[in-house]
């Protein structure tokens, strides 16, 4: 098949990547471009482990072709933190114990950043009904409620 | 115990920085130059001859570097085991086949491994290789499969693999001197521990010849079995185990790791193999699906005089740990329960289901089920109230466990997590809609902590104080995502006096940490926690020697913290720490110790009638629920869950509380959602879409209470907490049904179907 050459910003950064009209952007992100934080857990749509911001929407990149993110920009949980400064949401997801095995961590935190963004005020109720697409087997949803809804303003914290 | 200054503080875990800025590099997160892709082909049929397999169309494909099958495997078949090094007898092993030889046993089995350059190429390589099977009946059923002339799973005679029983007092006499008897049936089904991590890993041969193999295993030890199927010394295969993305028992027994070792050792290059998530739900092992046939005997009082039972569970294809299991369900099929008489008999049957084996609370969630649903018709039959009935029937301290005889000499909390737990519920909440009705469940339950006594169980670990104040740790210890590696830094941080952000450890490794023994039977608190605390404690004893001798004090009054050595009660007397590592350093003192922790042994017990001690102890738990139930449409909502536990001590209480929480919300799953539905052998439920479990929507107010006796056999008096926190919440629940519509569900999950029928039965047929 006939590689494109597509350009797009990735955590702030301009990349230049060569793909096929049919690589899926989860590929492109951890196999080629060795971002290993966004993962796999379905490859259907149905767990939200692989999702990542595209133009500060959440979006499954098991779902999205890479093509389609040209001209884009594509945040990855690699890209949250500013240096060693974590983002608010993962310093909450630690306080709290939120992050157990971890591997619906990077998931959860970008699409709770979407959230916040939205809703800055976010009530508990909404916070359940808009992570409801991301899967977590290990914490039972507590901690993470509770660390999100630390960073809503008039949240706890 | 205020003298803590790590041990018992709600810390963040060493592990989770890395995991939420996306760093830490899980098994499938790793590659190598020049690394090629693995590919399973798995089994069409549930139940079949296999006349014949012919790999040349898939061999001749470019990029395929290797097909393998039966007869290229070693040693195809060798005995399934956990980890376990001391001798247990025939009674507990089962055939551990590599790849299917003359005949498939399930539908998912491993037929035949592929080789390629690249995942696609290893999938189309699979679909070429041209398998001929001759479809045979099966059988599906446990029951029907211990019926003389069923059809053979295997090559033995019977397909019953294991028969335990265990009993006391006089079963007849117990149910004669009964006021009520109830008898009931109960079905629990096949579940899946969807963690989010897949299985899999990636193997590659290093210069010593020593096939290495980072994967996601709770059992590191299984580098014994690896090699043993390709017949090489145990010491040329290394297990490199990773942080997991979730283990829940799913990663207990080997997963991919042969089928890496095999590839890279024919084709001498690196390789990756990873299962989707539809092969993980086919091929993988399930929570074993129980029928259980209760009868109890109690005085018109409530006091229990007898308990029968017979519990019969599918162990699908292959037997794996089902022996194991089935002793777990033995020994908790009585429950908390004090009761004269019981008889308890168990049958593991093999059919042509996909294969059980461990999964979070191994066999004791099941007979949990059964028996707190007849306590609470029990409580209903004779007007007690639920807590009441509890109360007057559980253990209490000093006396012994109805099935084996156990006498538990230390605190056992069960009244008193009973009550708070009922008493946490509250006020009830008001709900609007009319078609709601509220209701609200107990249960109370024990489950064991560490393995088995005859087991022999012991673990490692080392410590180093360096001479810079920081220290290292080396352990075996897997972490599935528990906490398990950072509760030994908090360990060896306290006893050292050295902040958490001074530890760094090394885990899970079979060449370079000492082993730890298996991430199972919810034993690391306790087995590697001590191992840790052991070695610690050694290196401290050493310093503080050297300390007293320095200050010219008696050794008894110093005490270790915040990096110096100080005078107790005179905290302006102290000595640095760096300064005190330096004179042992000059004097050659060791400031190093690998340690071991041994738990108590006892023999193999006769497995007719299992008695005495088996385990070295228990956790004990009660969990309490308000939910609602829609009479139109079933629908049950859980409006409140509390679970309250003696987990001796809390290491870290966040650590603690997320075990409770999370384990009461899988533990919710098998309650309300969850179901393996395999028809004929073919599973119907193999994605997330068909096997739901639960989200942030479904999770009520979660009130986690810890009761902290001390009085575990863990460090600091801490009892394990894993498994034990998500065993009992499904009887809760099914109690709080009834208490909402007066309907009693027998069979998990509870969906809103059979909410309805039993409903529809309930009001138009009387019950
Ligand atoms: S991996 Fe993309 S939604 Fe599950
Ligand atoms: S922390 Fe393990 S899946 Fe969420």
């Amino acid at each position: 098949m006939k590689k494109t050459e597509i350009e797009f910003t990735l955590n702030g950064k301009k990349k230049k990547v060569e793909v096929k009209p049919s690589d899926l952007l989860i590929n492109l992100i951890r196999e080629e471009l060795y971002l290993t934080g966004t993962k796999y857990a379905c490859g259907i749509g149905e767990c939200g482990a692989c999702t990542v911001l595209l133009d500060g929407e959440p979006v499954l990149s098991c779902l999205t072709l890479a093509i389609t993110v040209a001209g884009k920009e594509i945040t990855t949980i690699e890209g949250l933190a500013q240096d060693e400064e974590l983002h608010p949401l993962q310093r909450a997801f630690l306080e709290q114990g939120a992050v157990q095995c971890g591997f619906c961590t990077p998931g959860m935190i970008l699409t709770a950043t979407a959230l916040l963004k939205e809703k800055p005020q976010a009530t508990e109720e909404e916070i359940r009904d808009y992570m409801r697409g991301n899967l977590c087997r290990c914490t039972g949803y507590v901690q993470i409620i509770k660390a999100i809804k630390s960073c809503t303003t008039g949240g706890e914290n | 115990m205020s003298e803590f200054k790590i041990v018992g503080k709600p810390i963040p875990r060493e592990d989770a920085r890395a995991k939420a800025k996306g760093e830490l590099k899980y098994a499938d997160d790793f590659s190598l130059p020049g690394m090629l892709y693995g590919k399973v082909l798995h089994s069409k049929y549930p139940a079949a001859k296999i006349i014949s397999i012919d790999t040349t169309k898939a061999k001749q494909l470019p990029g395929v570097h290797a097909v393998l099958t039966a007869r290229d495997v070693p040693h195809n078949e060798t005995i399934t085991r956990f980890g376990q090094s001391a001798e247990v007898g025939k009674g507990f092993e089962g055939l551990y086949r590599v790849l299917a030889d003359k005949k498939v046993r399930f539908r998912g089995e491993a037929v035949a491994l592929v080789a390629a350059d690249t995942e696609e190429i290893a999938e189309e390589a699979a679909a070429l290789i041209e398998v001929n099977y001759e479809p045979l009946p099966g059988v599906f059923d446990p029951v029907e499969a211990m019926k003389p002339g069923a059809y053979l799973v295997g090559e033995g005679d019977s397909n019953i693999i294991c028969k335990f029983g265990c009993s006391q007092g006089d079963i007849k006499k117990g149910f004669a001197e009964a006021e009520v008897i109830i008898e009931d049936t109960y079905q629990v089904p096949f579940v899946d521990h969807a963690y989010l991590e897949t299985e899999g890993g990636v193997a590659w041969i290093d210069e010593k010849e020593v096939i290495n193999i980072r994967v996601g295993s709770q059992v590191i030890e299984h580098f014994r079995d690896v090699a043993e199927v390709l017949g090489l010394p145990h010491n040329q295969v290394r297990y490199i185990g990773t942080m997991m993305g979730g283990g829940f028992g799913g990663k207990e027994d080997i997963t991919v790791e042969t089928y890496l070792a095999l590839l890279t050792w024919k084709t001498k290059k690196p390789v990756r193999l990873f299962y989707t998530r539809e092969e993980s739900i086919l091929c993988h092992s399930k929570r074993h699906p129980f029928i259980m046939h209760y009868k109890v005997g109690a005085k018109k009082d409530g006091r229990l005089v007898a308990l029968e039972a017979e519990l019969i569970s599918d162990a699908g294809a292959y037997p794996y740990l089902s022996p194991w299991v089935n002793l777990y369900a033995t020994v908790n099929a009585a429950g908390p329960y004090c009761i004269p008489n019981v008889k308890i008999n168990t049958y593991c049957v093999l059919t042509n289901n996909t294969f059980t084996s461990a999964n979070r609370g191994f066999g004791a969630p099941q007979p949990n089920v059964a028996y707190e649903s007849l306590m609470d018709e029990l409580a209903y039959k004779l007007k007690i109230d639920p807590l009441e009935i509890r109360r007057k029937n559980c253990i209490t301290t000093g006396k012994s466990l109805s099935t084996t005889g156990q006498v538990f000499n230390t605190y056992v909390a069960l009244p008193e997590v009973a009550e708070k737990a009922w008493k946490a519920l509250g006020e009830t909440k008001k709900v609007e809609d009319k078609n709601k009705r509220i209701g609200r469940g107990l249960a109370i339950g024990l489950m064991s902590y560490g393995r088995m006594t005859f087991l022999h169980d012991t673990s490692r670990c080392y410590v180093r104080l360096e001479s810079d104040g920081s220290v290292l740790i080396r352990s075996g210890i897997p972490d599935l995502g528990g906490g398990q590696v950072s509760l030994l830094c908090q360990i060896a941080a306290e006893e050292l006096g050295v902040p958490m952000s001074k530890i760094r450890i090394y885990y899970s490794d079979t060449a370079l940490t000492p082993l730890a023994g298996t991430t199972t039977a919810t034993r690391q608190t306790y087995m590697s926690g001590n191992a840790t605390l052991k070695a610690a404690r050694e290196i401290k004893k050493r310093i503080i020697q050297k300390a007293a001798e320095m200050m010219n004090v008696n050794p008894e009054k110093l005490v270790i913290g915040e990096e110096k050595i100080i005078v107790k009660y005179d905290s302006a007397q102290y000595l640095p720490l760096l300064e005190v590592i330096k004179a042992c350093n000059t004097e050659g003192i060791e400031l190093f110790c690998e340690a071991q922790f041994k738990g108590p042994f006892t023999m193999v017990p006769d497995l007719s009638n299992i008695r005495g001690t088996i385990f070295p102890d228990f956790t004990f738990g009660a969990q309490a629920v308000e939910i609602s139930v829609d009479i139109e449409t079933g629908q049950v909502e859980v409006l409140k869950l509390v679970t309250c536990y003696d987990v001796g001590k809390a290491i870290n209480p966040l650590s603690v509380e997320g075990q409770m929480e999370g384990g009461s919300i899988y533990g919710m799953g098998y309650a309300l959602m969850e179901e393996v539905v395999m028809e004929k052998g073919v599973t119907l439920t193999p994605s997330f879409s068909e096997y739901i479990i639960p989200t942030a929507a479904d999770v009520p107010e979660v009130e986690a209470i810890l009761v902290e006796s001390g009085g575990g056999l863990g460090p600091y008096g801490a009892k394990g907490i894993g498994e034990p926190s998500c065993s009992i919440i499904a009887p809760a629940i099914l109690n709080a049904i009834y208490d909402a519509v007066g309907v009693r569900i027998k069979s998990l999950p509870a969906t809103p179907e059979k909410i309805i029928r039993a409903l529809k039965k309930h009001y138009f047929e009387g019950r």
